[in-house]
């Protein structure tokens, strides 16, 4: 039992068919929750009103914009070393939704820095970076659908994905030094005295919960989905050879 | 390798186009800034540097795919990638070609084009400088964006979105070395992290290039 044995498409598609559910519900349920308890049943913030509540949907977006490029880091790596097509495919799958994080993310913050900043955007590093990564999912996803052979399409998108990272990595360096912050620091980390009130701090964590979920969830349809249509295609190529 | 090197520059100088059109490109974007922001000098000479910065990085994204695609249409670059010469050194040598023919001719022409553009006394000797060392890694990056879109018709278009986020860092720190030197502020900080950059992407780009081209040729 290795975890190497789901690289299997069958085998992938039988245990995720099981956990799909799960996680789709769970992410339903984790979000009505997380939303309904930080929107309506916690208390307004005394500097910034009820404009902090953007904060559930804000902060998760952004953690997953992040996360799930590193994700398609991780299964690049594994497609470019153990040549796995599921992997490959998740890649493919996880890339707009990320795209999407990250738009949300732009955008609920740019609602939440027009009456806290005074602006809806600023050049600041995190904002910065941001974009940039938005502008790195784009071009993925364009290389992705722009070539036709499926192999060549996975190997040119992974090494995109990892000389992108490298330059990701570099450029919110690069932002950072370019110009001051106006984006509050880390507020929820672990090894820190002082994080966001307890309040605050369930209901998002809930939220948080909601989103990988949610993100678990499209990303297993969306590489369950990807693995039928390559079906369907050697279908096709068989019945016309025959 | 010099004998490849020697026919990719004849081929750019001789075979219309390509040489003189990244530098007109950059001369119109130059000419072209005033009338939109316009005459005044106090704007421009601010705004000087980094636009010299942005048209020199646009001209060398329009040449960027002819770094590959014509060795490509008329099949020499599978020679290429049969001959002797491994991939690594080929894709450097058209990098550095494509430096010499395009990117060179820019950073020569960018203190001419700054007096247009009210560029000032400070900012000649630092726009020439940031663009020496920022361009080798808009060449090197930009031959891994064209070995990635080799194979792809009219990928033009998407050469630049693949490319252009790549070429953030090299901007960013290029043309703060142009803000600071002309403003006098330390300069050591982003002089040696456009170096650093410059470096590494030539010391390690064209591993990936070479990666994509092997994918593409096969």
């Amino acid at each position: 039992m290795s975890l190497w044995e789901y690289a299997n498409p069958k085998k992938f598609l039988a245990l995720s068919g099981r956990i799909l559910p799960i996680a789709a519900w769970g992410a339903g349920l984790c979000l009505v929750v997380g939303l309904v308890w930080g929107f309506f049943f916690t208390p307004d913030d005394y500097k910034q009103g009820s404009t902090v509540k953007i904060i559930y949907i804000h902060v998760p977006a952004a953690l997953m914009a992040i996360n799930i490029w590193f994700m398609m880091l991780v299964t690049s790596l594994i497609w470019v070393i153990r040549r796995h097509h599921v992997s490959a495919l998740a890649a493919r799958a996880a890339a707009p939704v990320g795209a999407m994080m990250t738009l949300i993310a732009l955008i609920t913050g740019a609602f939440w820095g027009q009456p806290m900043w005074g602006t809806w955007w600023a050049w600041d590093p995190r904002l910065t970076s941001f974009l940039i990564l938005f502008l790195f999912y784009l071009g993925y996803i364009a290389l992705w659908s722009a070539i036709e052979n499926d192999d060549t399409a996975a190997d040119l998108t992974s090494i995109l994905c990892l000389v992108g990272s490298v330059f990701a990595a570099l450029s919110r360096w690069a932002v950072n030094f370019w110009n001051q912050g106006l984006h509050q620091g880390a507020s929820l980390s672990l090894d820190k005295e002082e994080n966001v009130s307890d309040v605050f701090y369930f209901p998002l964590l809930v939220s948080i919960a909601g989103f990988v979920l949610l993100f678990v969830a499209l990303m297993l349809l969306r590489t369950r989905t990807e693995i039928r249509a390559r079906r369907i295609k050697a279908l096709i190529a068989r019945e016309t050879l025959s | 390798m010099i004998a490849l090197l020697i026919r990719d520059l004849r081929l750019a100088l001789r075979a219309g186009g390509g040489f003189g059109l990244g530098l007109a490109f950059f001369l119109i974007v130059a000419a072209l800034v005033p009338f939109a922001v316009g005459p005044q000098a106090a704007v421009l000479s601010t705004i000087a540097g980094g636009v010299l910065w942005l048209g020199a990085l646009l001209a060398c994204l329009l040449s960027l795919d002819r770094i590959l695609a014509l060795d490509w249409e008329d099949g020499s670059l599978d020679l290429m990638a049969s001959a002797p010469l491994p991939l690594e050194a080929l894709v450097s040598i058209k990098a550095l070609a494509h430096w010499l023919t395009t990117a060179l001719p820019l950073v020569l022409a960018a203190p001419v084009l700054g007096v247009l553009l009210q560029l000032p006394q400070a900012g000649f000797y630092w726009i020439t400088l940031s663009l020496a060392i920022g361009t080798p890694a808009l060449s090197v990056i930009g031959t891994f964006g064209a070995a990635l879109t080799v194979g792809i018709k009219r990928g033009g278009l998407l050469l630049s979105i693949l490319v252009l986020p790549l070429y953030v860092p090299t901007l960013i720190f290029g043309a703060e070395l142009t803000r600071r030197g002309i403003q006098g502020m330390d300069t050591s900080t982003p002089l040696l992290m456009s170096a650093g950059i410059s470096f590494a992407c030539i010391a390690v780009m064209p591993f990936a290039s070479a990666a994509v081209l092997r994918v593409n040729l096969r």
